[in-house]
């Protein structure tokens, strides 16, 4: 991938670095210890962590926060249990997607889930359906959605999240 | 001992069979799980979106525990224990994070003091209640079973979290847990890999790629059953080994059991007690020979 030095935003990192978990950005001494223990990019190239790490460091600013491959971390913390450098790696791949979606670039299958946790408060709809189906197995029911207030603070916030807001 | 339960989205739609061998497992035990019906989503999902988000969700469980007076949460998910693990711990740490989340919890009339510890159910027979304490209540020991223990990687990791439990990179915990129902807990290669259920939703193949490549060191290690304790490695191994055989060709065939199953079965529940016919891979052995 070129590097346009033009085009280089140096506040990227500083941005990142606010975030919790993006905190130690600038330590990463570029040993690829992440590279080389994550499942991910053993599968797919595109998801390379120490790539990410070095293109947040420069300010490549659109080709990280609008890229798809930020959103491929699995979350397995094997990269953040080995870096020598405690960079925090899991973290910090958290960080970048926060700052992504403040900036106003959000993974759509997300969204999907969002619009779940607003209608039901949980990832999965329980209603009589399912909780039928419990009471044959023996299980007590669960409680359909109700929508206290503290998470309707939540729903708001998810609500602005669909529309864009940030 | 008494933990509130939190059961979380997945396990109460999508794994009835842990929920129901999880409980039968407690109760034979004498650990009480207290049901707590306001109980919401942990936050997982909204940590990549917005963290602090997710850290208000997270927090909003656990006021209203500490708001009902119970101390110990347990969960079945290894996402929700990671979640909910990180969260109270930045929150019992982080006097700033602690100030600006209970601002938004005093417009419910809630607040959290920290003065709640979350533990994974398989953490808790593990630490709370003990190996020798549960071989006690062995009545069928499992003699000639072969299991391959998958942890997940939120039971063990992060470490700065999970410090005081298992080893992040080689763990013991749950191989111990599989042996002292007397079955044998095989080694095989990679036992840490990942199941890729965190990116089932953002690249599919990606993701059964990751489960594929697990599956395919245990073929032809003659197992009874992969022993997972998170309802999201289960899709990934179970749910999807159909779609996995199709997409690469392979046919594994490889039964995936809670490990509150088969626990269950040493502590003497019958098979259907313990929802096995639940599983959509037969366990055959397990089935007709208990």
């Amino acid at each position: 991938m070129p590097v346009k030095v033009q085009e280089l935003d140096t506040k990227l990192k500083d941005k990142i670095m606010k975030e919790p978990g993006g905190e130690f950005l600038s330590r990463c001494f570029a040993c690829g210890t992440c590279s080389a223990s994550c499942p991910v990019r053993e599968i797919d190239e595109r998801f390379n962590p120490r790539k990410i790490i070095r293109m947040a460091l420069l300010g490549m600013k659109e080709e990280v926060l609008k890229s798809d491959f930020i959103w491929l971390c699995t979350a397995c913390y094997m990269c953040q249990e080995r870096c020598p450098q405690d960079v925090v790696v899991t973290e910090l791949m958290n960080a970048i997607k926060n700052v992504a979606v403040k900036e106003g670039y959000v993974h759509p299958s997300y969204l999907a889930q969002y619009e779940a946790l607003i209608n039901y408060t949980r990832l999965y709809e329980i209603g009589e359906f399912e909780n039928k189906k419990r009471e044959k197995m023996g299980l007590p029911p669960l409680e359909p959605v109700r929508k206290e207030e503290f998470v309707k603070i939540i729903e708001d916030k998810l609500k602005g999240l669909l529309k864009g807001e940030r | 001992m008494r933990y509130g339960l939190f059961l979380g989205c997945t396990v109460p739609v999508r794994a009835q069979n842990y929920e129901l061998s999880g409980r039968k497992v407690a109760e034979r035990l004498g650990i009480e799980l207290v049901d707590i019906p306001e109980f919401r989503c942990c936050g997982y999902p909204l940590k990549a979106v917005d963290s602090f988000t997710q850290l208000l969700l997270s927090s909003y469980n656990l006021a209203i525990a500490e708001h009902k007076g119970i101390d110990k949460i347990t969960t079945f998910c290894n996402a929700c224990s990671v979640t909910m693990i990180e969260a109270n711990e930045e929150i019992k740490h982080n006097d700033e994070i602690r100030k600006k989340v209970n601002e938004e919890l005093k417009k419910q009339h809630l607040s959290y003091n920290g003065n709640i510890t979350v533990k994974h159910f398989a953490r808790v027979l593990y630490e709370d209640y003990g190996i020798e304490k549960i071989k006690e209540k062995i009545v069928k020991e499992l003699k000639g079973f072969r299991f391959a223990s998958h942890y997940g990687c939120h039971f063990i990791r992060p470490s700065k979290v999970y410090s005081e439990f298992d080893d992040p990179q080689f763990p013991v915990s749950l191989d111990r847990l599989v042996q002292l129902t007397g079955a044998e807990s095989i080694d095989y290669p990679e036992k840490q890999l990942c199941c890729g259920g965190g990116i089932l939703g953002i690249k599919e193949d990606t993701a059964l790629a990751l489960s594929n490549k697990k599956l395919s060191y245990l073929k032809e290690r003659n197992i009874d059953g992969l022993i997972s304790i998170c309802p999201f490695c289960s899709v990934m191994y179970e749910s999807n080994q159909k779609k996995i055989e199709k997409t690469f060709n392979k046919e594994y065939n490889i039964p995936v059991v809670y490990y509150t199953q088969i626990l269950g079965l040493a502590l003497g529940f019958s098979p259907d007690e313990i929802g096995l016919k639940m599983n959509r891979i037969k366990p055959e052995r397990l089935l007709t020979s208990i």
